[in-house]
């Protein structure tokens, strides 16, 4: 196989471990935003939630900026169209992205109550909302969006912004999204936390477990009757890497089926998704969070994992000029960047991960509502 | 084409939040450096005045990095939100740095940020020393690939246009990353960011000074802060003048805008000090200049000439002419694949930027629809639009140096009565530190409108006009997105301000404990700034 058509594979492949991550990580900290009033009925019970998670959630953060680094270096067309073209939907989830930090930072540095209500709210909406979006996002692509090219390279909309908001799939992939993330966040809370927040993150939790897995489901058997893409003329991988001018694509009712049928191990994906969510909500429920929160992670790997394979190598087909939709062959850098791109990541991953982990071990162990009544805490 | 209307607003949000950003980061840039140093000297010496200064200035940190961060997230996707041609075109050679910044300095500093608030309690000294530093080296590596971008975008080296894929290709990573542009603009960039930092914490504790607060504590930050301050402000100019003769090499029309040189300079051309330009003209109304300073300013030499405006809008004239011939041929090569319309865009390549630069005048913006009768006027048209506004360049290059000449003095007059112990005999100077201390972040300012409008029209320099860079939303979005952002940062500096202006006055407590007010209201604070009469602390 062509080398470049090698490096494109794996920059998927690398897309979709980041994709993951960004859910794990991302989402833990995101379900303890959205969890936040209901697990602590104090301010006191608050502050120790927001600084289980304070040390890490601006680590973990880095997930979704380098998502969008990541997809720009190495899917730059795909950068460019998909951002523009959910633009209301990347403004709002922007909006809510960024009154995180501050709202981490300043919250508890004013010592009144309307004040931290207020933040408290902000922790909920932009807790919540991006977790939404993310999936919702998801659930668009996989029904094909209206956009096609001009000879250079110029997109042109086709579709109304309101369709990519309110249409039933895409929601409810969105509260799939969120399912995972409340139940994250949750096993986050109840490692690191005490009672009363252990229990109420504990049932909160569980709940939410079984809730991603019944969506899950009822998503994978809406999949079959969508419309999805399917070359109908011979492709060639290592094809220049733009949208015009490429193989003809169909839509055909079911046709995000086409990849499981062709490699029957592929089911292994959702049934890991399955797997991750009903028995991390019964581990989460046993009181055995660190179990329950790596079976989170494991949801995410089948969730992502199954749009992967189901959409395999679609990134983002268009609805109205399907043989310009994004591809992994047609949308990536060019194999120069790949190339570099994979070098650096290869360093870098791996030392990230380390630290990343070597800083959750240094902050291990139960945050105390004593420990973060003072000034330095959040 | 894109309503210009749309381009426009799409300018005009990133322009905002750029600035917005950049209003943040110059003090993370430094402040990052400052706490390792006084942490260093703590951890050396044992001294716990030391400790107190890391939490206390740190703190003052922790309230500026958040919204460094927030505003940062913005900017890693408005290039895809609103500039997705740019994207598109550019985004083989462009995302590169973006995604190493990620890989290697915002992973790296979120996460050590995380344990250096923290992890007090839990790690090492040395440990905790060693965060420190991780940060101060994240933030500035950060600095390092976004300037790399930037660099790409004022002289776009290492990279080729390839005619089937209608975008930039990378060709020379080491070429992007050792460009002359990209190092300059580095250094001088986060060294700016030191002497906002130097004057942040000179200014403040001089603030203490004046009332007679904390003085062991405020003594000790002025002093390194003047002495930081006075190598970082000396630093920075002659970075500014690097960057400048760079200008000269790479990017004619920016210096000819930054010094209103209407004709090709000749030897004994004078600096303009003050310049009333009009562009539609192409004439000063008013100009006073210091005769034969010009060109050893810029070139270092008695007599290189600098090309001058007028000269430039010929050679603009005749690369339209040859770019033209390019565009046509592109886009007939894009419908029909024919060799001979790839053999000809090859030989005029190198000028495809001003033929689409010249799109933008043609009739209907279609170059094959000018006839012999209405080219001259498109080839003026984009003569004069190769040229990027001449007053904006020249003043907000000179508020710049102005400013960056002052915080030399400033700093030295501080750094001198520290070093004599006769700083609280010398009000003057205490004052003048605490009035100037939003002074660098102004500079900073200043110095990112002269980098960026003076590569206009171009988003690529001399490929790529800003004006089909935009993303093609339609002006409803782009009022729904400019007011949110308009909103939300407002509300945000509001509050940055409030917190940073208490925990400022309320000033460190014995061992480092900013001091919790009891019962304190939220309404705006009772006493003005610098007002007597607040209550006075001892520092022990």
């Amino acid at each position: 196989m062509e080398l470049y058509v090698v490096l494109k594979l794996i920059w998927a492949l690398l897309l979709g471990i980041l994709l993951i991550g960004l859910g794990v990580m991302v989402g833990m900290d995101m379900g303890v935003g959205t969890l936040l009033r209901f697990v602590g009925k104090t301010d006191g019970e608050r502050r120790v939630a927001l600084n289980i998670i304070g040390p890490h959630w601006d680590g973990n953060q880095v997930w979704f900026i380098l998502g969008g680094g990541a997809i720009f270096a190495a899917f730059p067309t795909l950068y460019a169209t998909s951002f523009s073209i959910f633009y209301i939907v990347m403004i709002l989830l922007l909006f809510s992205m960024i009154m995180r930090p501050v709202a981490f930072e300043y919250r508890s540095k004013v010592d009144a109550t309307h004040w931290r209500q207020s933040w408290d709210w902000v922790f909920l909406i932009s807790g919540a909302l991006p977790m939404i979006i993310y999936g919702a996002a998801m659930g668009n692509v996989l029904q094909g969006v209206g956009f096609h090219f001009d000879w250079d390279g110029q997109y042109q909309q086709d579709e109304s912004f309101i369709w990519y908001l309110l249409n039933p799939f895409a929601i409810l992939c969105g509260l799939l999204s969120l399912a995972l993330s409340i139940f994250q966040g949750g096993a986050m809370l109840m490692i690191r936390g005490e009672e009363p927040i252990y229990g109420r993150a504990r049932r909160i939790a569980t709940v939410a477990g079984l809730v991603a897995a019944l969506l899950f489901v009822i998503g994978g058997v809406w999949v079959r009757s969508i419309k999805g893409f399917a070359y109908t003329a011979l492709v060639n991988p290592a094809m220049e890497a733009t949208p015009l001018g490429g193989p003809a694509v169909a839509m055909q009712s079911g046709a995000w089926m086409n990849n499981f049928h062709a490699m029957p191990a592929l089911w292994l994906l959702p049934l890991l998704g399955v797997v991750g969510m009903v028995l991390g909500a019964l581990a989460l429920a046993a009181r055995k969070p660190i179990l329950g929160w790596w079976l989170g992670a494991i949801a995410w790997i089948g969730t992502i994992g199954t749009t992967g394979a189901a959409m395999f190598p679609f990134l983002m087909p268009s609805s109205t000029a399907p043989s310009q939709g994004l591809t992994i062959w047609n949308a990536s850098s060019s194999q120069y960047t790949l190339g570099w791109m994979l070098v650096f990541a290869v360093i870098f991953v791996p030392i990230i991960l380390c630290y990343t982990a070597w800083a959750f071990r240094v902050m291990s162990g139960k945050v105390r509502v004593g420990a973060v009544d003072n000034d330095h805490s959040y | 084409m894109i309503s210009s209307t749309v381009v426009e607003l799409s300018r005009l949000q990133f322009a905002l939040t750029a600035l917005y950003h950049f209003l943040f980061v110059p003090l993370t840039l430094g402040m990052t450096l400052m706490l390792a140093a006084m942490e260093t000297v703590y951890v050396i010496s044992g001294k716990q005045i030391y400790k107190d200064m890391t939490l206390f200035w740190g703190k003052l940190f922790a309230i500026n990095f958040a919204i460094g961060v927030a505003t940062g997230l913005t900017m890693e996707f408005e290039f895809g939100t609103n500039w997705s041609m740019y994207s598109h075109f550019m985004g083989d050679v462009f995302g590169t740095p973006l995604a190493i910044e990620g890989l290697m300095a915002f992973f790296m500093e979120s996460t050590f940020i995380g344990l250096m608030f923290f992890g007090w309690d839990r790690l090492s000294k040395p440990a905790h020393l060693a965060v420190t530093y991780l940060v101060a080296l994240a933030s500035n590596l950060s600095a390092l690939w976004i300037l790399i971008a930037n660099g790409f975008m004022q002289d776009p080296v290492g990279a080729k246009f390839n005619p089937d894929t209608m975008r930039l290709e990378f060709t020379d990573i080491g070429a992007l990353i050792f460009s002359d542009d990209a190092q300059a603009k580095f250094v001088h960039t986060s060294i700016a960011g030191f002497v906002t930092a130097a004057m942040f914490v000179m200014g403040i504790s001089a603030f203490y000074l004046l009332h007679q607060r904390h003085r062991e504590f405020a003594l000790r930050s002025f002093r390194m802060a003047a002495l930081f301050g006075v190598i970082s402000s000396l630093a920075v100019i002659t970075l500014g003048d690097a960057l400048g003769r760079l200008d000269d090499l790479v990017q004619p029309t920016k210096l000819a805008a930054i010094e209103d040189t209407w004709h090709t300079t000749k030897p004994a051309e004078a600096w303009k000090v003050i310049a009333i330009p009009d562009q539609n003209a192409q004439k000063d109304i008013f100009s006073i200049g210091i005769p034969y300073v010009l060109t050893p300013l810029v070139t270092h030499s008695l007599s290189t000439p600098i090309p001058g405006i007028f000269e430039l809008e010929d050679q603009a004239k005749q690369k339209a002419v040859n770019g033209m011939k390019a565009v046509i041929a592109l886009q007939d090569y894009a419908t029909t694949k024919s060799p001979a319309a790839l053999a000809t865009f090859r030989q005029y390549e190198g000028d495809m930027g001003y033929g689409f630069l010249a799109q933008r005048y043609a009739p209907d913006q279609d170059l094959t629809k000018i006839t012999p009768a209405t080219l001259p006027g498109v080839l003026d048209k984009t003569a004069r639009a190769a040229i990027p506004n001449v007053f904006v360049e020249f003043w907000a290059f000179r508020l710049m140096v102005g400013l960056g000449l002052l915080f030399v003095l400033v700093f030295a007059f501080a750094a001198y009565y520290s070093l004599k112990n006769q700083l609280e005999e010398n009000r003057w100077v205490l004052k003048a530190a605490l009035w100037a201390i939003p002074l660098p972040v102004l500079a900073c300012e200043y110095g990112w409108i002269t980098a960026e409008n003076g590569r206009q029209p171009w988003s690529v320099f001399g490929m790529l006009p800003t004006f089909m860079s935009a993303s093609s939303h339609s002006v409803g979005y782009m009022v729904f997105s400019l007011a949110g952002f308009v909103l939300l940062y407002s509300l945000f500096i509001a509050v940055e301000l409030y917190l940073m202006f208490r925990f400022a006055r309320l000033g460190p407590t014995p061992h480092g404990e900013t001091p919790e007010p009891a019962q304190e209201s939220t309404s705006a604070p009772r006493h003005v700034f610098g007002e007597p009469g607040y209550a006075a602390k001892s520092w022990k």
